[in-house]
């Protein structure tokens, strides 16, 4: 079963200047027990996409055809605000950039702990002991005595531990992860990426881990989500996205970072020119005014081309291997 | 080898602490270094090491409490704001925010000249000068007109380059010049600093926590924890072969984006210890998986090896794995 | 602006502020009467052509003394707010920039202005300088200007810190130039707004002394003394009490709509939806 099988989904938002498509024909799907990388630059519609899924999209946003299945038996698209509030927290939740996004300050972790399982039974005692269970799964040292203390007695990478035990307390079964680690110092960045692993292989959920730190995403990812200017360009296995990339885009952003680089260069790579206006998306492929590979079939409209096994890039020369020398 | 441009000689800075009898935390804790025209030099460490602090105090926003800072054959650390006027058209700082450290009701062309306005203006054409550094920075000229919201991570942090470089400064402190910008962008910036640095002949000091853009752009390093360098040196034999297990354990922490490396990582028990209380010994021990029975009492000086300096009294051999983990790598 | 316009609430604000003005600036051509003449034979009539909302006690035409009034009324409320303004706005800069020991002294001092009752305060000093439009003014100044100040002072606390005023200081631009030209730019927003809405509560503060009696001097019309002159012959017409009281209403209501949709269109957090 696909945990989220995303379809067809356009997102356009109306804007002071004219209608801005922010997302258009998103397509992938996200299986049960996989992570799945969305990787992308600013402006690229990772924040609408997370939104539209989680059905908080801003009142000048709509969603104009596509559907979001989740768990096979839910159109997300069309669930009403009610129902859709029902899902989030027990069966699909987040955490976010910044952990006190998720904590209140002013009651004490345990509480917060006890407060999230209101929906089930059972007594306070049960709810607390289950609540230091999560707290010591996250490697909280000391998790009882750690139920009685309030968030900003925490250090930032045990706030965002913290976080994650509570978006994991319900067993959802996706939980979105919106760059937890980015505001977190390497050693601790690595910790709690492995954490993340250990935690959903335990508890059987999918996630859908949203970053821009390439690193990160090939370490703890099964599959990977390449978007450009509200597009998917690009999806494969991990393995095919880093070592077999097909879109230009992913080429260029590959080589762009620079622990990519083996060797010590002063001069970087970088892909220049900006994102488009999203509001006149160009009629063919919306990389074309930055590809280094672009052509005369490039003004047509591009469709997502199969490569392989789960491998698909939105750009007609996917069938070729994108070599070293065609980016030099 | 020229003269240094630059001098920071056992430099502390201590904040005060609220509390009768109570000594203030030492957020730079005895610090020395030099930068030579020209050079870069990195300083990397996790948050609450101390570098942004360090960055301030060098730059004359932060007071120290000890030590001394010499800019250009002279002692600036004591100078008072007047007498620093002179020093600030020499060494400029950029700070993190791209976007947040620009002025938001300023325009792009106010902010890129407002050097020249509060050091004298007198016979310059601010006209000419906008143009001059909005191309230097390859922005263009049109820019003059935007404010700081319309602009992009990566056309903000240029704006803050021409700002930095509109005095002819001979030396440029960048804190986390990369931070918040794209992966694609991030190298513009760099490469733009880096030319700049060889066509003006720059001295620079970079602040990050990003190790991969150190390893690219920086001709010395100096990692810093808890307010002290723990261990410095050239760049590349910093990387090659760290001398202090926290260096090891920074670099090995890093992930790369290839998903079929296997990962011998040394990982870091506990956190960072608070200033507030400073372990005795080798305030690393802690966390170090190579401590022994001395780290916890003694603390370790500084250990000079050629061109390289550590505070480490057992130092790594290249390629040395914590123990218990030896197999791994 | 262009959102301004696209709120109705907005909108009719606007117009009630512009009518409200027209009517004060164009007094003499809208009304043929003298406001301060007084004509025995017309006393207490009624709306009618010749005397559009009547006349009061002394046969004096209530339409141009409700313009005339509204000159006194706008001008003591732009005058004192602008006056508050510029003063609340140098404290609130040195109180929020300078040292702690400074803030600490000039928030007392506001706290203290602040905790003195208007009409206490009003009642003094008029018997120090004698009923005046000098008086009002004074008051108003003093009674706003804490109010405006702490705005200021919390604002700049808060913005003093940023990385702009911080890449200013590292440049070694001055104080004068921090304050005026990276600091003040970003606070006065929310205090023209502030005070937009303040002005009301001015224009019933020039006519709340009027009435008492503490503020103009008969015979120049304000609306307070017309409300006041309506009450003393509440019991012949009620048409003088109502000719002072419905330019107040206006007024306020005009200056509170607008206001309150100014601070919705800059509201930093509706900003950019």
């Amino acid at each position: 079963m696909t945990t989220l099988a995303i379809s067809g989904l356009n997102v356009w938002f109306s804007t002071e200047d004219g209608p801005l498509h922010a997302l258009k024909d998103v397509e992938f799907d996200v299986p049960e027990r996989s992570i799945v990388g969305i990787v992308g630059e600013s402006g690229c519609g990772k924040s609408t996409l997370i939104n539209a899924i989680l059905g908080l999209l801003a009142d000048n946003g709509s969603i104009e055809g596509g559907s979001i299945q989740f768990e096979g038996a839910q159109d997300l698209v069309i669930l009403g605000p009610k129902e859709m509030q029902d899902l989030r927290g027990p069966r699909i939740s987040t955490v976010f950039q910044d952990p006190m996004g998720a904590l209140n300050p002013v009651l004490t972790v345990g509480r917060q702990m006890v407060n999230i399982q209101y929906r089930d039974g059972g007594s306070t005692a049960e709810k607390r002991a289950r609540a230091e269970e999560m707290l010591s799964l996250v490697r909280i040292p000391d998790a009882k005595a750690a139920l009685d203390r309030y968030p900003h007695q925490f250090s930032g990478g045990m706030k965002q531990r913290i976080a994650i035990a509570m978006a994991l307390m319900m067993k959802p079964a996706l939980l979105i992860a919106d760059e937890p680690t980015t505001a977190l110092d390497a050693t601790l960045e690595v910790a709690t990426i492995e954490l993340l692993k250990d935690l959903q292989e335990e508890i059987g959920c999918s996630v859908l881990f949203i970053s821009h730190h390439l690193g990160v995403i090939a370490e703890l990812c099964d599959e990977v989500v390449v978007m450009y200017a509200g597009e998917v360009v690009e999806r494969g296995s991990v393995r095919q996205i880093f070592n077999d990339p097909r879109h230009p885009y992913t080429v260029r952003l590959l080589e762009c970072d620079p622990a990519r680089q083996t060797s010590r260069s002063r001069n970087l790579p970088t892909i220049p020119g900006e994102i488009p206006d999203l509001r006149q998306r160009p009629a063919g492929c919306v990389f074309a005014p930055r590809c280094h590979r672009v052509h005369a079939g490039c003004d047509q409209a591009q469709s997502l081309v199969e490569i392989g096994e789960g491998h698909a890039a939105r750009c007609n020369l996917a069938l070729e291997p994108q070599t070293a020398e065609a980016t030099a | 080898m020229s003269e240094p441009i630059l001098t920071v000689d056992d430099v502390e800075v201590t904040f005060p602490v609220r509390g009768i009898g109570k000594e203030g935390i030492k957020g730079v804790a005895g610090v020395s270094f030099d930068v030579r025209p020209g050079e870069t030099f990195a300083l990397v460490g996790e948050s609450g090491s101390g570098k942004t602090t360090l960055a301030r105090a060098v730059n004359g926003l932060q007071a120290i409490s000890r030590g001394e800072i010499n800019f250009e054959g002279q002692r600036i650390d004591t100078m008072s704001k007047a007498q620093m006027q002179p020093i600030r058209r020499r060494m400029s700082m950029m700070f993190q925010d791209p976007v947040g450290s620009l002025s938001p009701r300023m325009t792009v062309g106010d902010l890129v000249t407002e050097p020249f306005r509060i050091h004298g203006a007198e016979g310059r054409d601010m006209r000419a000068e906008t143009e001059r550094l909005l191309s230097l920075v390859g922005l263009p000229v049109d820019f003059a007109t935007r404010y700081p919201h319309q602009l992009s991570g990566g056309q903000a942090r240029r704006v803050g380059v021409a700002r930095a470089i509109a005095l002819d400064p001979a030396l440029i402190i960048a804190d986390e010049p990369t931070a918040g910008l794209d992966v694609s962008v991030q190298g513009e910036v760099l490469n733009l600093l880096n030319d700049l640095r060889e066509r003006l002949g720059l001295a620079m000091v970079i602040i990050t926590h990003n190790l991969h853009v150190v390893h690219h752009v920086a001709d010395r390093t100096a990692v810093m924890y808890l307010g002290r360098f723990i261990e410095t040196g050239e760049t590349e034999a910093v990387f090659g072969a760290p001398r202090h297990p926290y260096t090891a354990a920074l670099l090995s922490a890093n992930p790369e984006p290839d998903p079929d490396k296997v990962h011998a990582r040394i990982s870091l028990p506990a956190e960072v210890p608070s200033l507030l209380s400073r372990p005795a010994g080798c305030e690393f021990h802690t966390r170090c998986p190579w401590a022994q029975a001395r780290c916890s009492s003694d603390a370790p000086g500084e250990v000079a090896e050629g061109a390289r300096r550590h505070r480490c009294y057992f130092p790594l051999d290249p390629g040395a794995m914590p123990p218990g983990m030896e197999g791994a790598a | 602006m262009r959102r301004l316009l696209r709120e109705p609430l907005g909108v009719f604000g606007l117009s009630l502020v512009v009518l409200v003005i027209f009517g004060a600036v164009f007094a003499d051509l809208l009304s043929a009467y003298d406001p301060t003449r007084i004509n025995p034979r017309v006393r207490f009539q009624g709306p009618s052509g010749d005397h559009l909302l009547g006349t009061d006690q002394l046969g004096r035409d209530l339409f141009s003394r409700v313009l005339y009034g509204g000159r006194i009324a706008l001008f003591v409320a732009l005058v004192s707010t602008a006056v508050s303004l510029v003063i609340g706005i140098v404290l609130g800069l040195i109180a929020g920039y300078g040292p702690r020991w400074l803030d600490n002294l000039m928030i007392l001092l506001f706290d203290s202005m602040k905790s003195f009752p208007t009409v206490m305060l009003a009642l003094a000093l008029v018997t120090i300088m004698g009923p005046s439009l000098t008086a009002v003014m004074v008051v108003v100044v003093l009674v706003t200007v804490p109010g405006y100040a702490r705005i200021i002072r919390t604002q700049t606390i808060a913005i003093k810190t940023s990385e702009f005023v911080t890449a200013a200081q590292s440049m070694g631009a001055s104080n004068g130039r921090i304050l005026f030209k990276h600091i003040l730019p970003n606070v006065i927003g929310p205090l023209v707004i502030l005070a937009s809405m303040d002005i009301p509560v001015v224009i019933a503060i020039e006519a709340g002394m009027s009435f008492l009696g503490l503020g103009v001097r008969p015979p120049t019309p304000s609306w307070g003394s017309i409300l006041n002159d309506g009450f003393s012959s509440i019991r012949d017409t009620a048409w003088i009490a109502i000719a002072g009281g419905l330019p107040i209403i206006i007024t306020t209501l005009g200056f509170t709509f607008l206001g309150e949709t100014l601070r919705d269109v800059f509201d930093p957090r509706l900003k950019g939806r």
